[in-house]
Parts: structure tokens; sequence; C-alpha cells
């Protein structure tokens, strides 16, 4: 949920990073974090087991810059990929304001892409909320890969709607600030109409 | 998109002014009002260097966490939730859609603060009543601020 301060004059925004285990999500935004400057971040907090695998949620605030007069905080989450953390992916959906699906363009990882967005669909939807209807963006990580499925063949099976698609290497940040562009551009632009 | 919540600045002072009492009543080092989503909504006391953002968001995911895990076991929520270490302590009360997280040590005991977080949660929750009432009457379209955000507004915030 936006929250508005008048007072402070901030906007804060929250937006969620989901998808497959080891689709790149907590890459993209380890890169985020590396290429932004010191006065515009916070603390990345990542909530990890032993073996760096996101096991509640990586978290770091980004403050965009100011739009009329107020500051714009986004809070950009990730949520674990693996199966099994299904219960923490529907506590940190709650109060989102717009999602990235980042999919994993390897033709083996096809299958959990699907059941990812599906989980995704379901998750939202025990929160209240409508993908089809909620700021999004479709990312396609790990594009240098030699074994990806082509661009289009990718898109044609994961796009739910007209969202954007992105291309992306997040390990060395291609399109990756293009992404969360994609993405706080509809956080933004619904607030016109709220 | 869900609605806004939408903090003005009468219910932001009113709300400054409860968690000010509070960490006088209590005796604690800061007092904190987070949404339920890690959002920091005010704060007060001792803060020092500490990472507010983050705490916040940590705060609200604890509460997600034990709330979860409250259903679990056929409770249906906690309603409070404490962490006792050797100095520091939190102690963070849900109050609807907000936590109101009081930080304290020595100087200060669990019971006191328990006692005075309960009073002070009515005001609280008063407010956050209005805010939220207001939140939904209140239609952000009406507010040219926001209805004049151009595209170029937003591309050069990635300028």
């Amino acid at each position: 949920m936006t929250f508005i301060n008048y007072a402070s004059r901030e906007i804060n925004c929250k937006i969620v990073y989901y998808g497959p285990g080891l689709c790149g999500k907590t890459t993209n935004l380890q890169h985020i974090y590396d290429s932004t400057a010191q006065e515009a971040k916070g603390k990345l907090i990542s909530l990890a087991t032993e073996t760096d695998r996101t096991l509640f949620f990586d978290f770091m605030p980004l403050e965009l810059g100011t739009v009329r007069g107020f500051k714009t905080r986004f809070h950009l989450y990730t949520v674990p990929g693996q199966v099994y953390y299904d219960a923490s992916r529907k506590l940190i959906l709650k109060g989102v304001d717009g999602v990235v699906f980042v999919a994993d363009s390897q033709e083996e990882r096809m299958d959990a892409n699907i059941e990812s967005l599906y989980n995704l669909e379901e998750n939202l939807q025990t929160q209240g909320y409508d993908l089809m209807k909620l700021p999004y963006v479709l990312q396609l990580n790990k594009r240098d890969l030699p074994n990806v499925i082509p661009m289009e063949d990718l898109a044609y099976e994961l796009r739910k709607k007209d969202e954007p698609v992105f291309e992306a290497v997040a390990s060395t940040g291609t399109g990756v600030f293009d992404t969360l562009k994609g993405v706080a551009k509809q956080v933004l632009t619904e607030l016109r109409k709220s | 998109m869900a609605q806004a919540f939408i903090l003005h600045d009468q219910q932001f002072q009113r709300m400054k002014s409860v968690i000010g009492r509070l960490c006088v009543e209590c005796a604690a080092r800061a007092v904190f009002l987070v949404d339920r989503d890690g959002q920091t909504i005010a704060v007060h006391g001792e803060i020092g260097d500490m990472d507010m953002t983050s705490f916040a968001s940590l705060a609200a995911g604890n509460v997600a966490a034990t709330h979860s895990m409250a259903k679990l076991i056929g409770e249906n929520a906690f309603p409070s939730v404490v962490h006792e270490g050797e100095r520091e302590s939190i102690f963070i009360s849900v109050i609807g859609r907000s936590l109101l997280v009081v930080v304290f040590d020595e100087r200060s005991t669990l019971g006191l603060v328990k006692i005075r977080a309960k009073k002070a949660s009515y005001e609280v929750a008063s407010i956050l009543d209005d805010a939220a009432n207001d939140s939904k009457a209140f239609s952000i379209a009406q507010d040219s601020v926001f209805a004049d955000i151009s595209d170029d507004d937003i591309d050069s915030l990635f300028a």
C-alpha cells in the first residue's frame, strides 16, 4: 500500500521481485545496491541461509528523487524462490504496490518459471490483489547463457497481459535499471488514478 | 492498486505527540510507529545512527512471521511480540494495520512498557482510524500534485 506522508512530503512504495529459485532476484537488488550513490540508498538486508539462499527476504530502500515536491522512496523486496518457502512469499506480498517477475531464460527452468508465475497469481489472490490490475513487469534474465529460450517464445509463454518485457543479465547489470524503471513508472502512474 | 494510506500533517503531529509522551512515560530508548508493510510512520527517542528503515521492515517481517505461526497453532494472532536482550529489549504491540515498537534498556522494565504502551495504543488507534477514514474519502486525483505527475517527471527520477 502506497504510504503518502503529507507532513514530511514523502511517497513510500513497495516493489517485490518474484520468481523461481536461483533466477536472479537477489542479484537484481545487489546490482541496484552496488550502482546507487550512498545517499540514495539504505542498507541491503538479506535474511539468507548459510548457503546464501534467500530464507525470508532481501530488502533495500531506494530514494529516487523528488516528484512535485514529494520525495519518492521505493522499498525493494525479494521473495525466497524455493518452493517450500511459500508461507514467506505470501507475507512479503502484503502491501505490495508493484511486482517484477524475474524469469530464468534457460530451457530447463521453463517449468519452474510457469510454476512460480502460477504461484504468484495465487498468492496475490489470497492477499486480495489481481495481477491483471497491479503494476507489473516481466524480466527475462540470464540472456547471456547458451541454452536460453528465444525471447519471443519465452515472452509468449509467460506474458500475462500487456506488461513491459525486459531482457536482462542481472549479474552484469544489463536491463536491471530498465526493469526497475518500468515498474516504478507504473506505480507512480497509478497514483494519478487513486 | 490498493487505496493509498495518507497521513496529513495534523494527524502526524498528534501521532508524534503520543509516541513522544509514551517514550518519556516508560523511560524507553525509542518508540516507533511502523505500518505492517514495513514503512516508518513516526519515531521518537534516541535514534543515533540506527538504520530506521531497515529496522521498520524487519519489525514488520517479524510480526508477519509470528502472526502466521499463531495461525498454525490455532491462535488468531499474537497481539504483542517481545524480544529481551542482555541490555536492549524490544516490545511490539500490534494496533490494527500498524505496529507500536518500543526499544528499551535497563532504565525501564517490560511491565512498565506494556502498561504504558497499552494506554497509548488507544490513542494511536484513534488517530490511525481518522487517517484511514480520511484516506478513503480523499481522492489523490483531486490533488493536482499527483494528477499532474507527467511522464517527464517520472523519467527525470532515472536520469
